[in-house]
Order: C-alpha cells, then sequence, then structure tokens
C-alpha cells in the first residue's frame, strides 16, 4: 500500500515536471516572394500566431490569408479570391514538431539549428513537410526563423494558362517570430 | 480502496501522456482574438453595367476606361445590325486613397465631358465590426458641347450643366452573389420642354452572379418615377457579363441606354427593348499601378 502511494505521489511530480515552458507570438512576420522572368510578386504578413512548447517540441503556427499585404491591391484582390480563396479557407497553418527539442535551451543564449517536421495546411490541402528552423537566445530575446519553398501545384491551387508565366513554381516563404513566454 | 487507488494512479499517469500527445491544440492556448472581416470584391470593378457599382481603384490606382456601344440590333442588315454605329467614352479613373475616387471621361454622345467622385462611406464587414451593407455616395456633373441648337439666342453655359447624385448600398450574399441598389437624383439645369422635371428621381438595381472566379453575369435596372420624363423616354434595362483576366475586366452586355453616364442612361434612355432597341456593348477596364502602397517597414 505504501508503496502505491509512493508510486502515486512519484507520477503527479513527473506530470508536473513535464509542464514546462511555452513560448509565444502574435505578430509572426510571414512573407513570400515569387520570381519569374515577366514579374516579382511579393506579400508579407505580420499577423502570424506560433506556439512553441519547450518540453516537447510541438510547434503550431496559423495565419490569416487575408491579411498578407502587397504592393499591388489588384494582386491582393486576386490572390485571395482566384488563388487562396480566403473565404473558403480563411487560414494557412503549420502543426509539427521541432526534432531534437531537448538540444534546444531556452535560457541559454546561443544560435540553435533543427528542423520542424509536420503538416503545413493551407487552400484546404494539407502536406507533409519538414523545414530548417534556426532559433536564437540571445538574453531574453528568443528569435525563431525559417525559410523553405512552396509550390503553388502542392496545395490545387490552380494557376490558368495566360498567367502561369506570371508565378513561379517554387516560391519561396520565410517566417521570422519575436517569442515571447507564455505565461499560464 | 484498491480499486479507488487504482484509478487515481491511472489518473495521474494520464496527464504526462495527455501532454505529450499530438492532438493537443497549442494554437488554442493564446484564446481568440476577434478581428473584423470586410467584404472584398462585392462586383469585379467599378461599374455594374452603366451603374456604378461600390467598388473603386485602390488608393494609387489608375483605372483606364473604354466603353463602347454599337447601334440599335434592329437596325438590320444594312446597319450590320448595329456595328455600323458606334458611341464611345474614354475615362480615366483614380483612386486619391482606398476611399475617394475622382475620375472623368468623354462621352460621344451629345459630346459630353463628365467628372465625378465616389466615397466610400460604409464597408461591409463581420466580425469584430458587423456592417451588412457597403456604403458609397457619388456625384457627377456633366457638361454638354454639342454646337447650340439656336444660336441666335442668348445662351448660358449653365444650360449645359446636368448633375448625378446617387448612393450606392450593396451586400456581397456570398462569393457568387451581390445585390446593389441606387436612389438617384439627376438635376438638369435645362430641359427642352416644360413638361419635363428639372429634377429626376430613379430608382436603379442591380447585382452579379459569379459563374466561375473570373467571370459573373450582371444585370441593372433603372426605374424612374411616373411623371417626370416624356413618354418617348425608358427605363434603363441592361444585361451582360465579366470577363476578368488579370489587369483587365471586359464587360460584354446588351443594354437600351446609348449614353454612358448617369445624366444620359437615367434620364435619356430612347430606346425601347420590346421593339429591339438593343445595343450590343462593352467596358474595357485596365488598371495601372501608378503609386505602389507603403509596406510596412519590418
Amino acid at each position: 500500500m505504501k508503496n502505491l502511494f509512493f508510486l502515486f505521489a512519484a507520477l503527479l511530480g513527473f506530470s508536473t515536471a513535464t509542464c514546462a515552458q511555452k513560448y509565444f507570438t502574435r505578430t509572426a512576420h510571414i512573407d513570400f516572394y515569387s520570381h519569374t522572368s515577366i514579374e516579382d510578386i511579393k506579400a508579407e504578413n505580420n499577423s502570424g500566431t506560433l506556439v512553441i512548447d519547450a518540453a516537447t517540441g510541438q510547434i503550431e503556427v496559423a495565419c490569416t490569408i487575408k491579411a498578407f499585404e502587397f504592393e499591388k491591391a489588384l494582386m491582393q484582390e486576386h490572390f485571395n479570391e482566384n488563388y487562396m480563396e480566403s473565404n473558403t479557407y480563411p487560414n494557412a497553418t503549420f502543426k509539427g514538431k521541432l526534432e531534437n527539442i531537448s538540444s534546444i535551451n531556452f535560457t541559454k543564449p546561443g544560435s540553435y539549428t533543427t528542423k520542424a517536421t509536420g503538416t503545413l495546411t493551407m487552400h484546404g490541402v494539407e502536406q507533409a513537410v519538414s523545414v530548417p528552423v534556426t532559433i536564437t537566445v540571445e538574453g531574453d530575446k528568443i528569435t525563431g526563423e525559417t525559410r523553405f519553398v512552396v509550390n503553388p501545384n502542392d496545395y490545387k491551387i490552380n494557376i490558368p494558362g495566360p498567367v502561369k508565366g506570371k508565378i513561379s513554381e517554387a516560391i519561396e516563404v520565410k517566417v521570422k517570430a519575436n517569442l515571447a513566454q507564455l505565461k499560464k | 480502496m484498491k480499486r479507488f487507488l487504482f484509478v487515481l494512479l491511472l489518473a495521474a499517469a494520464g496527464v504526462p501522456i495527455r501532454a505529450q500527445d499530438e492532438g493537443e491544440d497549442l494554437l488554442s492556448l493564446l484564446g481568440d482574438e476577434e478581428t473584423t472581416d470586410y467584404a472584398t470584391a462585392s462586383f469585379k470593378t467599378t461599374r455594374i453595367i452603366n451603374l456604378h457599382s461600390v467598388e473603386q481603384a485602390a488608393g494609387g490606382v489608375l483605372d483606364f476606361r473604354i466603353s463602347h456601344r454599337f447601334g440599335f440590333i434592329n437596325t438590320g442588315v444594312y446597319e450590320m445590325f448595329g456595328l455600323d454605329g458606334a458611341t464611345i467614352r474614354i475615362g480615366m479613373e483614380y483612386g486619391i486613397n482606398d476611399r475617394i475616387m475622382l475620375g472623368a471621361g468623354r462621352s460621344s454622345f451629345n459630346k459630353t465631358y463628365d467628372a465625378f467622385t465616389k466615397v466610400k462611406i460604409l464597408r461591409q464587414s463581420s466580425g469584430k465590426r458587423t456592417m451588412p451593407i457597403s456604403l458609397s455616395w457619388f456625384s457627377s456633373i456633366t457638361v454638354n458641347t454639342l454646337k447650340w441648337q439656336f444660336p441666335e439666342r442668348e445662351n448660358h453655359f449653365t444650360s449645359r450643366l446636368q448633375y448625378a447624385h446617387q448612393l450606392l448600398i450593396a451586400r456581397k450574399f456570398n462569393e457568387r452573389l451581390s445585390l446593389q441598389l441606387s436612389p438617384t437624383l439627376i438635376h438638369r439645369n435645362l430641359v427642352s420642354v416644360p413638361e419635363e422635371a428639372h429634377d429626376v428621381i430613379a430608382f436603379g438595381g442591380g447585382g452579379r452572379f459569379k459563374v466561375t472566379k473570373r467571370s459573373s453575369i450582371n444585370a441593372e435596372y433603372i426605374y424612374v418615377l411616373p411623371d417626370q420624363l416624356l413618354p418617348m423616354y425608358h427605363n434603363s434595362f441592361s444585361v451582360g457579363m465579366d470577363i476578368e483576366t488579370g489587369g483587365h475586366v471586359f464587360q460584354l452586355h446588351c443594354t437600351n441606354s446609348t449614353s454612358m453616364v448617369e445624366t444620359g442612361f437615367v434620364s435619356e434612355t430612347v430606346g425601347d427593348w420590346m421593339e429591339g432597341d438593343i445595343h450590343f456593348g462593352f467596358n474595357i477596364s485596365r488598371v495601372f499601378t501608378v503609386k505602389q502602397r507603403k509596406r510596412p517597414a519590418e
């Protein structure tokens, strides 16, 4: 009986120990760049949300498609209405895991490189992706960064013949997030 | 007792397991931050057909428009069903910012110059701020520059002027359907006969139904309240189609109105659909980004 109590207490202790720190932001900067010989298209979004669980390495990112801003108003309209169909699919999300989370010390200054592996969902299509991630700890400032390439065809984003030459099949996406501790 | 402890044990054991669970929704920890979602692109372009829509050129964007109406279809083979005749308006429109647009144009119909302003007052939105409709205000002035009909009389420049004022009330019901109401007031400084009203009140209504992502079917009708115009004038009715290709929007339509400015198609439409007085016509819009938007600093 005593043993059982001991085991119970130990398990409880263990379960609280795993409730380690989480880091988050609501203002992640996300931009993309499509380069073709005819036209360069750039857009950016400064309202991405991101949460990392430092204990498990779980990472989740979400952004509102309508919050992407373009230099040309008409491009933004077409992006939302014709390509991303943002009324039907308002968000893009990533859910996954940071590899080797134990090697990243969020309290010790340094630059850590790892990979985030998981599911990127946009335009209603889920794709398994693995992207390189750099986490930089400078004092109490923690920055997460990634850069990867997306092909619109993979997400069933239909680009009609006449404009095929204007939209790249390798769109470069960059994410930069300044993280803060999630106090909960 | 033992069973109770066992249950407790399981419960305790369950906690760390759940923390590892892939399905845990981390983002929900942040809570929902409600935002306002504005309805965009209720119409493909700044016109439904003849009527102005609630859309306007974005700030820093120049919209170059050519509108064209062939002759009446019922003119027969001799006129190639109207193709030999043409009425045209060439115009430029510019968005001062996302809310105010200025425009000007020249029509061959009555050799008319027109200038207008369109201002967004309300934007349809949902979410944090809910607004069921979009509301814009439109005002224009037109100058008829035909030679004086009676040069020997004393003529005043003000006699050439006409004004149009409109409220544009629109709602985008869903991705496909948008409807608009346009209460209209036209003022003419000079009318041809005393029986005609100087101030003409009319109600315009129109809508679009998207067929594909890049094309839609449009229709509009303008009801002029009775006893304001001579019986020779008819209410304007138009049906057409919008086709969008990148920076261009093509609008193809059939209408009984010859003029392409408010003061003309509301109060001077002589065509009668029942008699086959139908113009085939088109509007072409091409937008140019004159001033690039300021991108937020990183």
